[in-house]
């Protein structure tokens, strides 16, 4: 009797086990599951969050104990309820800056934003004791944290421009502070934008690769250059290589900056070189100085190349248009194309004799497109006067069988 | 040559110019060409020994620039020659002995693979073989 | 000279029995009157199709049916093959020309009422020459492979596809899979060279047997003083030869200044491009589809719509033997108001797509 009665003990024991795989309630997700608004929001974020993925629980930074359904015995002392602005960097860099802890989940992922936040803008502002300037959560989220590589993520590149903008941007937010609000609305007018938003190009510059992620500060007037450099480094090397490089530093001029701005970085067009109404040399260079004379001389050799690399491209468009293949002149005009492109890097240097060179290179490429574009041309010449002359012949012979027809029906009638 | 016989002579010349007029595109249709395939799966890029090492040439592979290097220890490489970013002209750079984009400094190893720069994905590399004197490239499968 | 030439035909004419022949042609008159110009039309199309067999054959020699060469092969005729151009820019032209040449042939019989006995045959052997020609077209206008007919094939494929009950088979049988595909461009590719052509001499060959032997109809209620008769060889051929040396002038012209495009290669996971649609000559339909409400009482629109132009177009095949009228000789103009009504029915239907292209 005894040995059954341990026996059906056992055997109920081993069908409930499962259960004790069940997760212990969190009692934090029960209660505030049942609120509304402000305090369901979390709830509802922390179902994406990576943290939560990661198999952290909302204890892991507010304290408390989960386990207990009481509120009181849930809210122990370990509890810190929401955690104040100035307290937040500290806070996350708890774990986010312990090497030993994070191995543990990412190995590849950084541990020094604390360090690098403390010598940002934002956070020597903090410092000082102005809470109004950004902390982890502002740019990260609090309870819906995604990882930057996700494209829905507030960090990921096409979504730092919004992220960094909505204080930025705002006036009101900004207003004792004296810099400018309209970064935005300028870089959304900035070819990096363009290529950004449009073309979809995640290799496109957003706030943080020119300014730093978590070290964000303005960059200085002399590692504006620099910053540039990182992904136009022939260019760069060409203007450090041209008289204004020297000249520049000495008066304290920002490179890049000068001519092509910082944030509304617009396509550059040549019209920004010479001596024009929006030409950029005449800022500083006066009517009748060498600079003048040189930037005028290669305004000049610019416009010769490109006239004559549209009139190739318009010969082949007439002979396109009149059906005559022209895939093979289409071919050579590329290399034209990208020696533009090269020609156009190379205004930086300012070296007149090296980009007459180079045009001069771009022409010989040219000559044989023009000499392809023609030989398509006379070919379609060759197709009219074909048909000139079969239409003669068709037409002779339909007069000859009029004529023919004329004489039978003649014939028939008499 | 009276009017009668007149017209039928016209209405037989005419019939044969007529013709032969239609004759003669035909017969040049039928004739091969010097491109003899609709498709080219293989072009002599060059001949042997035209290229020093540490050297390369662009040509053309159909409609398409290619592009032929001659590494520093005399190995063969062709790649599509066109950059993954935006579609410039690659080039090879002999000193770093790497393949340059230079719109914007893109980078490829001589395995095609993207080393640093915007390029998004590697170049398409290309089969080489020697056929006696000829440097012939084709397509990989 | 002329001795030798007798002596050839001589040679033949035993063999061939050539004599009984000729004296058969030189019998055969045409009616000669107002409305005879409409005659020439079918010899117009007689000779555009042997100009698409022609250059039809000599595209062969260069077009590679398959996914991966189809494109670069009419690349490369349309480039490289010298006169190419000319070649597959006749071969679609005249394509065009003749379907549009086939809708005037068969109104005009239509309303010249050809169709009254003994021609009945004659006109149902057209009836389905004029489907194996849309056939042609439709089928035809794929093997480019380019954007424009890879996406058309399938919009009209699809259309096939709401047929009820068979509607999936026949789709499915059509493209040679569940989508346009290589299997398509195989199948398309034997109807146009091998069925349609096989086909098209059988029921042509019966056609032009039946005209020949039947002669040209004259149109009801012409009095007999306005009816003269020529004879068939040689002064209405030579006539008929005029027409088709004009025909032949103009093809040449629009070969020339509009040379047919090669357009972009068809990528099998590109997007439909916006406005795709078929063929002119199928429009009219396809603008129907649009403008037929997704349900009329219980029944589908689109099934509707394509079960009706199932039945119209029987009806259309059995006009000779629904036409009683005309059938004793009678003026019909019941008969003659509802080809007018479809005919401009057709005309408005095709206008619609070039005049409103936002539909």
């Amino acid at each position: 009797m005894k040995k059954n009665y341990l026996h059906c003990l056992t055997l109920i024991a081993i069908l409930l086990s499962p259960l004790a795989l069940y997760p212990q309630t969190n009692s934090c997700i029960k209660c505030h599951g049942e609120m509304e608004e402000k305090l369901l929001a979390p709830v509802e974020a922390f179902k994406q969050d990576i943290h939560q993925k990661f198999g952290l629980n909302c204890s892991d930074c507010h304290g408390g104990n989960p386990t207990e359904e009481d509120i009181d015995l849930a809210k122990d002392k370990t509890f810190k309820g929401s955690p104040q602005r100035k307290q937040i960097p500290e806070l996350c860099s708890s774990c986010h800056s312990n090497s030993n802890y994070m191995r543990g989940f990412n190995p590849n992922l950084r541990v020094d934003q604390s360090v690098l936040y403390w010598t940002s803008r934002h956070g020597q502002l903090l410092k000082k004791g102005d809470t109004k300037a950004a902390v982890c959560t502002d740019c990260h989220g609090t309870h819906g944290i995604l990882a930057s590589t996700y494209p829905k993520s507030r960090t990921f590149p096409w979504n730092i421009p919004q992220t960094c903008s909505r204080c930025h941007s705002d006036k009101d937010y900004m207003k004792d502070y004296k810099i400018s609000t309209s970064q935005w609305d300028d870089y959304k007018e900035s070819v990096h934008a363009h290529a950004l938003f449009e073309k979809k190009d995640l290799s496109a510059p957003v706030c943080n690769d020119c300014h730093g992620n978590h070290g964000a500060v303005p960059p200085e007037v002399t590692s504006i250059a620099f910053v540039c450099r990182q992904c136009h480094p022939s260019t760069g090397e060409l203007f450090s290589q041209s008289p204004h490089k020297k000249v520049y530093d000495e008066m304290g001029i920002s490179e890049c900056e000068a001519c092509h701005g910082n944030h509304k970085i617009l396509p550059p067009s040549d019209e920004m070189l010479g001596t024009g109404e929006e030409a950029v040399c005449i800022q500083c260079h006066e009517p009748d100085s060498k600079p003048y004379e040189i930037a005028s001389r290669i305004k000049q050799k610019l416009n010769e190349f490109t006239e004559k690399i549209d009139y190739a491209d318009s010969l082949l468009d007439r002979a396109d248009r009149q059906g005559v293949e022209v895939s093979e002149a289409r071919f050579e005009l590329r290399e034209a194309d990208t020696l533009l492109i090269l020609v156009r890097n190379l205004i930086h240097s300012f070296n007149l004799s090296e980009i007459v060179k180079k045009i001069e290179e771009g022409e010989q490429v040219l000559s044989e497109v023009r000499e392809a574009g023609e030989a398509s041309l006379k070919e379609a010449k060759f197709r009219k006067t074909g048909l000139i002359i079969a239409t003669c012949f068709i037409f002779l012979l339909a007069t000859a069988l009029f004529l023919k027809i004329r004489q039978i029906s003649k014939k028939t009638q008499a | 040559m009276n009017r009668r016989n007149f017209i039928n002579f016209f209405l037989g010349g005419s019939l044969a110019g007529t013709f032969i007029s239609f004759l003669y595109p035909v017969i040049r249709y039928l004739t091969p060409t010097k491109q003899t395939e609709a498709i080219i799966k293989n072009i002599t890029a060059a001949k042997v020994g035209e290229l020093a090492p540490n050297t390369y040439k662009i040509f053309k592979f159909g409609t398409a620039p290619g592009i032929l290097i001659n590494t520093k220890e005399g190995e063969l490489k062709a790649f599509f020659a066109v950059c993954t970013h935006l579609t410039c002209n690659v080039r090879y750079e002999s000193d770093t002995e790497t393949i340059l984009c230079p719109c914007h400094n893109g980078r490829f190893d001589l395995s095609g693979n993207v080393i640093s720069g915007p390029p998004p994905s590697p170049l398409e590399s290309y089969n080489v073989e020697i056929s006696v004197e000829d440097i012939i490239v084709s397509r990989r499968k | 000279m002329k001795k030798y030439i007798k002596q050839v035909y001589s040679y033949f004419d035993i063999r061939f029995k050539l004599t009984d022949i000729t004296q058969f042609a030189k019998k055969k008159k045409v009616p000669e009157h107002k409305y005879s110009i409409w005659y020439y039309f079918g010899g117009i199309c007689l000779f555009l199709f042997f100009i698409q067999v022609i250059t039809g054959i000599l595209l062969l020699l260069y077009y590679k049916p398959s996914v991966e060469a189809a494109y670069e092969s009419i690349q490369f005729i349309m480039g490289q093959v010298k006169f190419g151009w000319l070649i597959r820019s006749v071969h679609s032209w005249s394509a065009n020309i003749l379907i549009g040449v086939i809708f005037i042939h068969m109104f005009s019989t239509f309303f010249l009422k050809a169709y009254r006995p003994p021609r009945e045959l004659t006109w149902v052997s057209g009836f389905f020459l004029l489907l194996v020609f849309l056939a042609f077209g439709f089928s035809g206008y794929l093997l480019p492979w380019n954007e424009l007919s890879f996406f058309a094939t399938r919009v009209g494929t699809d259309i096939a596809g709401t047929i009820p009950l068979i509607g999936k088979f026949i789709k499915t049988f059509i493209l040679g899979g569940a989508d346009v595909s290589g299997a398509t461009l195989s199948r398309f590719f034997w109807l146009h060279v091998a069925i349609l052509p096989l086909f098209t001499t059988i029921i042509l060959v019966v056609h032009i047997i039946l005209v020949q032997i039947l002669g040209m109809s004259k149109p009801l209620g012409l009095p007999e003083t306005q009816v003269k008769e020529v004879p068939f060889f040689p002064n209405f051929v030579l006539k008929d030869s005029l027409g088709w040396m004009l025909i032949l002038a103009l093809v040449g012209v629009l070969c020339v200044f509009f040379p047919w495009e090669v357009g972009q290669k068809a990528d099998i996971f590109g997007v439909t491009p916006l406005g795709i649609k078929p063929e002119w000559y199928f429009i009219f339909m396809f603008n129907t589809l649009k403008i037929v409400p997704s349900h009329v009482l219980f029944l589908e629109g689109e099934i509707l719509c394509v079960f009706g132009f199932m039945v119209g177009g029987l009806l259309f095949m059995l006009v000779p033997f629904l036409d009683r009228n005309a059938t004793r000789e009678r003026k019909s103009p019941f008969f003659t108001l509802a080809g007018l009504i479809i005919l401009l029915y057709i005309i408005i239907m095709t206008a619609l797509t070039y005049l409103l292209p936002n539909i």
